[in-house]
């Protein structure tokens, strides 16, 4: 009745993307673009294992690029003009970022306010607070970034897995094991199928959003350090627009964006889909970075209408047994 | 309901009010007009030609959320119409020109309109698709430049003056009356509201909500590739990275202020306006005030949420036991 589940159908398009990259530009295949491909998108691929919990629930979570930016920025000026020790910086953050996330969480349930409008309220307060820090970009010259810059671990064939690539790895793997094994990731698809449902079943709803909305904020917060060790700067602007990327990475992952459907896996696959367009089009050199955006809309598109497709026909037969049984 | 302005109007005309009474403090020239040239100046002006393109993306905008829809794709659809106006200016006459420009609107309406009316998607997720690579296309158009041009028809379009009003202002009040007499001068203001309220149950009684939901998503469409029109006859000349950028939230935003419900039914074109006119009147005021615009942001933010918790049910619940509490005590 289900046919293909809609992460194989990713995968597919990931390898048969890869294998035709890489029929044109041989080099493509090698561990040392794998390896820049993870870092590249390090940061992205944490944010969006929060957001694939948070588009699972039923909700979205439009104000993570705002709060990596804020974090970036907030670093940045802790280590170098206050004079606070990383570490302390990272755990202030992190602390900072889960408080938002989870009021964000509150005001939604408690007000019974949609999603979208409150996250965006909290884009634009987050963002509006990083320019009230700074609007210059500060560079990071504290020695536990250069340290952290410089690990990498040695694949075979020259390439290299950087800490922020081991990061991601790590926090997609504990993301997809949170999700599908424990009871939080059992009510973070109850509460996407129906509140309703889920609330009679005996879940804390409120609870749940406020937990959910403060892990989606907290890798965001994380993703904002993973960020500032790629660049090494805090800056304001930075981030800007990632909201979109992400979710563009959850849907091409095959999460429903009306919830209930989806996996953290999916999701580090469209991540990956996402970069592999970005290194094509370096590799290539005379399509211009415009092609990007079109063709994450395509892909976007496609992926959307299949999931129509496989939604509609797991309905039918649904129906048509309803149909028989009156 | 009979009148134009509502009862439910009033907490927006207070907002505005108390507003420029804030920017009248802190710029004590705030309500000088002057006529010079056949043209008003002044900052009530600007602040009304500066909003503009928000106003009339909030006027498609409203239609759209009234179906219990939403357009992401604004402000890429504005990229795109002022990209396609920039490149034919010097060449083409102005009717082309607008044509083009609108048609290039309209048919990113139709393609919305589609995914959401006929594929069924989520109007999130079906805008989302165009936003995402609408401006790509406009890069495509303009080649990755930012084209400017030099034809005075357009620039007029942007910078010239009808009866002393600015024409954005006056093409953007056309707008609105032309978009209140055919919703409510017909039933089809109604019929929009209906597909709201609940689309399965104006289904059964015999309303087209897909032709509804499509109209809206056109009309919403037009009304950004005017906006876009206007923005860069406003600069004489487009730039598809920026032109439009992030005002769809703005737009929203307008819509959420003036009272319509994000969850659909009940509508209001002239609150959806005048939210617009509240962002812009709050932009100006700290661009006066001297504030740096960094406080835009943040301010905003305080507004969505006040307004947000104003309209929520469950606030007003509250408040609600709190007055009985206190009539029960007396």
């Amino acid at each position: 009745m289900k046919g293909l589940p809609p992460v194989l159908i990713t995968a597919i398009v990931l390898v048969a993307g890869f294998a035709l990259c890489a029929m044109q530009f041989p080099n493509i295949a090698s561990t040392r673009v794998v390896g820049n491909l993870l870092t590249d998108n390090a940061f992205l691929g944490i944010v969006a294992t929060g957001m694939t919990f948070v588009i699972i629930s039923g909700g979205i979570d439009l104000s993570v690029g705002s709060v990596i930016g804020f974090t970036t920025v907030f670093v940045a000026l802790a280590i170098e003009r206050w004079g606070v020790p990383p570490l302390v910086a990272f755990v202030a953050i992190l602390a900072l970022s889960a408080a938002f996330g989870g009021a964000m969480g509150a005001v939604i349930h408690v007000f019974d306010l949609p999603p979208f409008i409150v996250t965006l309220a909290g884009m634009f307060l987050a963002r509006g607070a990083s320019f009230l820090l700074s609007t210059e970009s500060v560079p990071i010259t504290a020695p536990v970034y250069s340290t952290v810059s410089d690990f990498a671990l040695r694949m075979p064939g020259g390439g290299r897995l950087t800490a922020i690539a081991i990061i991601m790895l790590v926090i997609v793997i504990g993301g997809a094991l949170l999700l599908h094994l424990t009871r939080f990731g059992a009510n973070v698809y109850a509460l996407g199928g129906s509140r309703a449902t889920a609330s009679l079943m005996g879940v804390a709803v409120g609870k749940m959003t406020v937990k959910i909305y403060m892990l989606s904020s907290l890798l965001a917060g994380i993703a904002g350090i993973v960020f500032s060790f790629y660049t090494s700067a805090g800056y304001s602007l930075s981030a800007v627009g990632v909201e979109l990327d992400t979710i563009a990475a959850v849907v091409i992952g095959g999460t429903l964006l009306t919830g209930g459907q989806g996996s953290v896996i999916g999701t580090f696959l469209g991540v990956l889909i996402q970069g592999l367009i970005q290194t094509y089009i370096n590799f290539d050199g005379t399509l211009s970075s415009w092609w990007t955006k079109i063709a994450t809309g395509v892909l976007l598109f496609a992926f959307i209408a299949l999931q129509q497709g496989l939604v509609a026909l797991a309905r039918r037969p649904a129906a048509k047994r309803a149909g028989a049984a009156t | 309901m009979t009148a134009l302005l509502p009862r439910r109007g009033l907490a927006q005309i207070l907002a505005l009010i108390v507003i420029l009474a804030v920017d009248r403090i802190v710029s004590p020239q705030f309500f000088d007009l002057r006529l010079q040239d056949g043209r008003l100046f002044g900052s009530l002006i600007d602040v009304l030609n500066r909003g503009t393109p928000v106003a009339l993306l909030s006027l498609g905008m409203v239609l759209v959320i009234a179906t219990r829809g939403i357009d992401l794709s604004v402000g890429a659809v504005m990229a795109i119409s002022g990209a396609i106006a920039a490149s034919l200016a010097d060449s083409h006459g102005l009717p082309i020109v607008l044509a083009a420009a609108l048609g290039a609107g309209l048919i990113c309406g139709l393609w919305n309109g589609f995914l959401v009316a006929v594929l069924g998607m989520q109007p999130i997720v079906a805008t989302l698709i165009l936003m995402v690579a609408g401006r790509g296309i406009a890069q495509l158009i303009t080649e990755g430049r930012i084209v400017t041009f030099s034809s005075p028809d357009l620039v007029w379009l942007g910078n010239g003056a009808v009866l002393g009003l600015p024409m954005p202002i006056a093409i953007a009040l056309g707008m609105l009356i032309l978009t209140g007499a055919v919703v409510r001068g017909s039933a089809l203001g109604l019929l929009i509201e209906a597909t709201g309220g609940n689309a399965r149950a104006s289904e059964l009684a015999g309303v087209g909500t897909r032709a509804m939901i499509l109209a809206v998503y056109v009309w919403c469409g037009i009304c950004a590739a005017l906006a876009g029109v206007i923005a860069a006859a406003d600069i004489m000349g487009a730039d598809a990275n920026n032109a439009g950028l992030w005002l769809e939230l703005d737009a929203i935003l307008a819509v959420v202020i003036g009272g319509t419900s994000l969850f659909g039914g009940r509508f209001s074109l002239v609150l959806a306006v005048l939210g617009a006119l509240i962002i812009q009147t709050m932009n100006t005021g700290i661009l006066l005030s001297g504030y740096p615009p960094e406080f835009n942001l943040l301010v905003k933010a305080v507004v969505v949420m006040t307004v947000l918790l104003l309209q929520s049910p469950k606030f007003s619940g509250i408040a609600g036991i709190a007055a009985r509490l206190r009539r029960s005590k007396a």
